[in-house]
């Protein structure tokens, strides 16, 4: 190939001719259509960053000052928005459930984009895409520019091929009835990094770097400390600081990923993201397209300093239409006007499909596959229930939700009481980053129905707050409390506290005390040195019923015992389950 | 053998040891706890926060409304027979409101004060000339839903109260150097009025029995407080010896007398269409739980409360009106 002697004499001419000083070669200048189209998808670009970061702050539940009290509480936008539009959600859970669940319907949209424009989703839209963009043009060092840079964007056929394989075995597992695939869905990863690690972690900087100023005895600083807390706790994060468990690890893995932008231009979006390829796939009949004219190509290689997708836009070679992120870099750069976009363009030097190989493909559908037989026969789904596997209210029965569930973490950032959080092993190695409830962070709110509203899969259901609390119907259960009679105050250690039984949301009480008189010993020694004196006291021990208990963890919560809670709730008796029950009488809801 | 260094090099060399030990050095003594004094807590005695105006001779200390089922107009007309809101607010006034607003429960289920007597109580004191006032309250559920789903933020905000929803950056941590409260975080917008009004609702309360005007306190305080319940009468009684209010307004339009403090179910709840204006805390609470079925002797707290001096469970002996 003729280009690969190329980058030592672009090298040299580059030294003497700064790029962008002179226009190089014939110096064609780029259509008019093509520079303005470029500028559209810098703004659409930053539109809809914009727009899912405002989401993500969105989506928590923020007191509103105009609401009356009988209004349900409801989010303001569709938060979930860019779940809803990616298709490759909607196929994986429709492989899952033989179901496009509600609003996931929109991907049609993405797929209509991709059909005619080729993978603009991800050039243009995608979120997560835009974060790479941005940080593939301010990350490389200045080793990686120039002669380096146009070598990191040739496209690199076995790297590039690792996100199709990656697909098809999330396909494969799909098929099956896992939707793991949502741990690499790169909506969910920016959700998940930003949402449950990388805001909670500004937060607490921000609060501490606030701190201080409260702290000083400067009244216009401790104003000024006042007014910023409650501006960003009614903006982007909420007045207390939330926890996630494990959260760290979704924060290294995002910011991990961002970092890659310094080797390689858009890591991600070349190589690992499942999503990407779905649209490199569909990408094969799209419209629009790319024409050559080798014959003018001088191999400046200008087109390939900005390409995004690595898609071999330069003469000589066939383009991937693929690979193709149709950022119109490459166009604007040519300055010999060998590239052109158009609609129905001649493929004749277009490659539109994957360079995959059937067999490895037939093995990755295989290998997906074969993952979940292996993680359900293990013994985490049916003989060894978790107990701390506690599913959000409404969550659908567990085979059910493994095959809903994208792990998206909509849930856990919308729960007002830091309740939810990504499971690491609890829910198996198939569950990761499925959401948990630790009531021991957050309880869950009695009337509070938020998550399952943003879900965008209906792996927890829609339920409506009588739905959920029981008003004329069973309610939603989601475990069981138990007493540890050894920790718990009046139980243990004859002292009154039962602020487990205020707490307990249900009426009548889930949580009911006895009157108890018992002997206690004095504290201190007697008069003449000898065995402290016996008195008696006045008590109520509490027990649970549980016929009434709800699991909802709000006894847990606030239990007093503060390491480990002398009551807690595990996720027997939840109502979901046919099979992970206690008493003869709890029929499923 | 080398060559001896030059005097020049010798100096610059002594010299940059020098400074980086006197560095240091300054910043050692600048921060030296020589006698450990960091480690020392002071204590004193007890702390009051009293927000009470002296007591007027020709008008009640207690008033009882009773006769309209409209919330806002018992609550105005008891203010009235107390002598108007002019009695307890002078001009320029910062004025604390402190409702219960401590579940995530509207307000038919009688769990928070009804946001109709808290809204009338903004407005009177608005009218009397107050410069600001602020209604506050740390819930137990999210305070977020439990603010919304109780009225009081809408119904609040719009005749003009600046809400405050509770925040981390809210509390700070006060000594109250009371029996069994020591040092806790507590509410700042309350502690920093000039005039503080408690709001409370009577609830049935499965430990007190009774959760009133005294146990309203509880809502002041951030931190683990669920430890106070191991000897909840002492602690509502530091509290109360702690906040000596304005005013307090009971409201008891409709109560909670079962299932409480939170409730749920409107057959726990019962209209009483009454609401109660009390210049003493302590009696507002034995007449209160009169309403819900209890006897004041049975109430630890009050005892405590009136062995300490703070009002008498007495409450006919007071200045009594019933409007």
């Amino acid at each position: 190939m003729p280009s690969e002697q190329l980058p030592s004499t672009h090298k040299e001419k580059g030294r003497d001719k700064p790029p962008g000083r002179k226009p190089p070669g014939s110096g064609l200048p780029p259509r008019r259509s093509i520079r303005i189209l470029r500028w559209a998808r810098r703004v659409t670009q930053t539109a809809t960053l914009g727009l899912f970061l405002f989401f993500l702050t969105q989506t928590t539940f923020r007191g509103s000052f105009s609401a009356s009290a009988d209004v349900p509480v409801r989010l303001a936008f569709p938060v979930e928005l860019f779940f809803l539009i990616n298709p490759y959600a909607a196929l994986v859970t429709l492989l899952t459930s033989h179901t496009v669940y509600r609003g996931l319907l929109w991907a049609l949209a993405t797929v209509a984009v991709t059909l005619i424009f080729g993978r603009a989703f991800c050039g243009w839209v995608c979120p997560f895409g835009t974060l790479h963009h941005f940080f593939g043009w301010v990350l490389p060092s200045r080793k990686n520019k120039g002669a380096a840079r146009v070598a990191a964007n040739r496209t690199h056929p076995v790297r590039q091929r690792v996100k199709y394989y990656l697909l098809y075995a999330f396909l494969g597992a799909a098929a099956v009835g896992s939707a793991f695939g949502g741990t690499f869905d790169p909506i969910a990863l920016a959700v998940r990094g930003l949402g449950l690690s990388v805001l909670p972690g500004l937060q607490y900087t921000v609060g501490a770097a606030l701190r201080l100023l409260a702290d000083s005895n400067v009244r216009v600083l401790q104003g000024v400390a006042d007014v910023a807390q409650f501006v960003l706790s009614r903006t982007l994060w909420q007045a207390s600081q939330f926890h996630y468990h494990d959260g760290w690890i979704l924060g290294v893995a995002f910011v991990a990923l961002v970092v890659l932008n310094r080797f390689i231009p858009r890591f991600w979006c070349r190589v690992l993201c499942p999503l990407g390829a779905l649209l490199g796939v569909t990408a094969r009949h799209a419209l629009v397209g790319m024409e050559k004219d080798h014959a003018r190509c001088t191999n400046c290689n200008l087109c390939l300093v900005h390409c995004q997708g690595a898609d071999s836009p330069q003469g000589g070679v066939t383009w991937r239409q693929d690979e193709c992120h149709v950022c119109l870099n490459c166009e604007n750069a040519c300055p010999e006007g060998v590239i052109r976009f158009r609609f129905l363009p001649s493929r004749e030097s277009t490659t539109t499909r994957p360079d995959t190989q059937r067999r490895t493909t037939l093995a990755s559908v295989a290998a997906g596959a074969a993952m979940v037989p292996l993680a359900r026969s293990a013994d985490s789904l049916d003989v060894n229930y978790e107990p701390r596997l506690i599913r959000p209210p409404g969550a659908v029965e567990e085979r059910e939700f493994l095959a809903r569930c994208i792990r998206c973490g909509e849930c856990m950032k919308v729960c007002p009481n830091n309740a939810l959080h990504p499971a690491l092993l609890e829910a198996g190695i198939e569950g990761i980053w499925t959401p948990i409830l630790i009531p021991r962070i957050g309880y869950c709110e009695h009337s509070c129905v938020l998550c399952g509203q943003v879900c965008p899969t209906g792996a927890i259901r829609r339920l409506t707050e009588k739905e959920k609390t029981g008003v004329d119907q069973p309610p939603v259960r989601m475990g069981t409390a138990f007493y540890d009679y050894g920790r718990c105050l009046p139980w243990a250690m004859q002292t009154p506290c039962i602020v487990c039984e205020e707490f307990c949301p249900t009426s009548p009480k889930a949580i009911w005390t006895e009157q108890v008189e018992v002997p206690l010993r004095e504290s201190k020694p007697a008069p003449d040195g000898g065995a402290p004196a016996m008195k008696t006291v006045k008590l109520q021990r509490p027990h649970v019923d549980p016929s009434l208990c709800i699991g909802c963890g709000a006894c847990e919560k606030v239990c007093p015992v503060q390491d480990r809670p002398a009551i807690y709730v595990t996720s027997v008796g939840e109502s979901r389950s046919r099979t992970n029950v206690i008493l003869l009488d709890r029929k499923p809801s | 053998m080398p060559d001896r260094i030059s005097r020049r090099e010798a100096l610059s060399r002594v010299g940059a040891a020098a400074g980086t030990l006197a560095a240091a050095a300054a910043v050692g003594l600048w921060r030296w706890d020589r006698h450990a004094h960091a480690q020392v807590r002071d204590s004193s005695t007890r702390q009051v926060r009293d927000f009470r105006v002296s007591s007027a001779p020709d008008q009640p200390d207690f008033v009882v409304a009773t006769g309209t089922s409209d919330a806002a107009a018992l609550t105005d007309k008891a203010l009235a027979a107390m002598g108007g809101m002019a009695r307890f607010i002078s001009r320029g006034d910062v004025v604390a409101i402190k409702p219960n607003i401590g579940w995530d429960r509207t307000p038919s289920q009688a769990a928070n004060t009804h946001p109709d007597v808290v809204a009338a109580l903004v407005k009177a004191a608005l009218d009397a000339g107050a410069k600001r006032v602020v209604v506050t309250d740390n819930s137990c559920n999210e305070p977020q839903r439990s603010f919304q789903r109780s009225g009081i933020l809408e119904k609040a905000a719009a005749v003009g109260a600046q809400v405050v929803l509770p925040a981390d950056n809210h509390l700070r941590t006060t000594r109250l150097h009371g029996e069994l409260l020591d040092e806790w975080p507590i509410l700042v917008p309350i502690l920093e009025a000039d005039k503080v009004i408690n709001v409370p609702i009577v609830k049935h309360h499965g430990l007190a029995r009774l959760t009133c005007a005294m146990k309203n306190w509880y809502g002041l305080l951030g931190g683990r407080r669920n430890r106070l319940h191991q000897d909840i009468d002492t602690s509502i009684a530091d509290l109360a010896t702690f906040m000596r209010p304005t005013l307090t307004v009971v409201d008891a339009t409709r109560v909670l007398y079962r299932n409480g403090p939170q409730g749920g179910n409107l057959a726990d709840t019962r209209q009483l269409d009454t609401v109660v204006a009390s210049l003493d805390q302590v009696a507002a609470d034995a007449y209160s739980c009169t309403l819900i079925n209890q006897k004041p002797d049975d109430i630890g707290y009050l005892k405590i409360a009136q062995r300490r001096g703070l009002g008498t469970m007495d409450w006919a002996s007071l200045k009594v009106r019933q409007v």
